[in-house]
């Protein structure tokens, strides 16, 4: 009698570790995703990812769908856990906002559409199944999102700070000295699968592939697009210098209205012959 | 008498210890050997820096790739000989790996560090070089390092080899080597290589050069020196 009473009890403890254990177990497995309050559903943004972008991005996620192959830019391949807009520094996963953002907008210049026709939950269901293509969302943790400071007024000295930071960072190595992504790295560039890659031209561009406003300008080169050749300049440029390159690069648009521009179109009609080229010293050495 | 010995042994730890990672081990032997390779290697490439007028200037004549860095006799330069299996506990190592960018090159084109050993990135050009390692394990990440800024502090927390790059000059190009044990050697420009202080035992050695991949074998050592060669079959492409 006491031994069943014995069995009795540690069944029932057994069936309570195994009640308190599932929801852990399931949370260790979850990638989820949250995003404005939404979390998202792994098995929902399967069906999802299986109507709308298995297409490109594949079964596996690895970039390699029926139509990758007619796709240039390639999809991304989520395998590698790789993405390059992020708000995140250089080498850390992006958060779910990244990832919610970049389905949300779509990316400019390539063949992957806006998908806000899409419901909120049905975007933050993708962003939870794109996260089980890599182990490395189990393993690490999404980056802590860099602080970006109030933006300073656009003045003429700002905009000549970035300048000399432009020349002095060698930006114009790819991007080239005006801007027209020709600078003389520019042709050799490749991403990280070995396809070649073009620098941005800031003539022809008037949205960035992570956006349009000059916070997004200042997140592109302070964490740097991973998996292209484009580096984060974190280490090497303070808050302010980086307000003041996002200041000068809005001159380098032509077809973006901006403050920047306006400013330095004044500041170039009253210095003629005085502004010394960009790549000038450089060249000379 | 068993004092003096150990008195002795200190003594040559601590003169050791400025050119190892780790501390001397008592009793500790010696793997030395050469690495070389058969057959024909594919020819290095003189590199073109003509992009970056500088660094042209101060390689005349240019220098070559070094994807096979052959020496007379068919050795192999720059060479990873490690223990893989079989090690009985490493020190973690504390001394900082410095890595040079210098003349749009690489300096040293392979180094080798443990796993969270300091490595520090310098840039000694008066050109900007963006530093790319591009691990498949470990994070991936690509950083700017304009001339005068200071060393990249950084480290690697996963064993692997990782390919390094800069966008900026495609043809730079180096190895960092990321072990979890400090019983490495790097082939010099003679294909030889030297591992010291290792306890005696069985190990498995794996010998990894950038182009022809790796090898293992065992060895034994018993207290005193072990020899290991390394042969790869090179091919021209």
């Amino acid at each position: 009698m006491a031994l069943s009473k014995k069995i009795t009890r540690s069944l029932m403890f057994a069936a309570f570790g195994v009640a308190l254990a599932t929801p852990f177990a399931a949370r260790g497995q979850d990638t989820g995703a949250h995003v404005n309050g939404l979390t998202g559903n792994v098995e929902a943004g399967k069906q999802d990812y299986r109507r709308w972008c298995v297409g490109c991005h594949g079964k596996e996620g690895n970039g390699e769908g029926e139509n990758a192959p007619y796709v240039d830019p390639r999809p991304r391949d989520f395998t590698e856990a790789l993405f390059r807009w992020r708000s995140t520094p250089t080498g850390t996963l992006p958060t779910d906002q990244d990832l919610y953002d970049t389905i949300t907008r779509g990316v400019v210049d390539t063949l992957m559409p806006t998908w806000r026709p899409l419901t909120p939950q049905t975007r933050v269901d993708l962003v939870a199944y794109i996260k089980t293509f890599s182990p490395k969302w189990q393993t690490q943790k999404a980056g802590t999102p860099i602080t970006i400071p109030p933006e300073p007024p656009q003045t003429i000295d700002s905009v000549l700070h970035g300048r000399q930071l432009f020349d002095q960072m060698q930006c114009w190595k790819c991007h080239g000295p005006e801007g027209r992504g020709d600078g003389p790295s520019a042709i050799t560039l490749t991403d990280d699968k070995g396809e070649p890659i073009r620098p941005y031209n800031f003539h022809d561009g008037t949205r960035f592939r992570c956006g349009e406003t000059n916070q997004d300008l200042y997140k592109i080169f302070m964490t740097g697009l991973d998996g292209s050749p484009m580096p984060s300049f974190a280490d090497s440029l303070k808050p302010q210098d980086a307000w003041d390159l996002v200041h000068f690069l809005r001159t380098l648009q032509p077809y973006v209205q901006s403050e920047s521009r306006t400013v330095w179109l004044d500041y170039v009609k009253t210095h003629q012959g005085q502004i010394k080229p960009i790549g000038a010293e450089s060249a000379g050495q | 008498m068993r004092t003096k010995f150990f008195i002795l042994l200190a003594v040559f730890g601590l003169a050791s210890s400025a050119m190892l990672v780790t501390a001397a081990r008592p009793a500790g032997g010696t793997i030395t050997g050469k690495v070389t390779f058969t057959g024909t290697p594919p020819k290095m490439k003189p590199i073109d820096m003509s992009k970056e007028p500088y660094c042209q200037k101060l390689h005349n004549p240019p220098i070559k790739t070094q994807d096979v860095e052959a020496g007379p006799g068919d050795t192999l330069e720059d060479a990873v000989v490690f223990i893989s299996a079989g090690d009985q506990g490493s020190s973690s190592a504390s001394t900082p790996v410095r890595y040079d960018q210098k003349g749009c090159q690489y300096i040293p084109h392979v180094a080798v560090m443990m796993v969270d050993q300091p490595l520090q990135i310098y840039n000694d050009d008066p050109n900007a070089h963006n530093i790319h390692p591009l691990p498949k394990v470990n994070a991936e990440w690509n950083k700017s390092q304009p001339p005068g800024a200071p060393p990249i502090d950084t480290k690697w927390d996963k064993p692997e080899f990782i390919s390094v790059k800069c966008n900026i000059h495609p043809w730079m190009h180096g190895y960092f080597v990321v072990l979890k044990t400090s019983h490495y050697g790097v082939t010099g420009a003679d294909g030889t290589f030297t591992i010291k202080d290792v306890p005696p035992g069985k190990y498995t050695l794996t010998a990894w050069q950038e182009h022809m991949g790796t090898q293992t074998q065992e060895v034994t050592v018993s207290g005193g020196a072990a020899t290991a060669n390394f042969t790869f079959k090179a091919m021209p492409y």
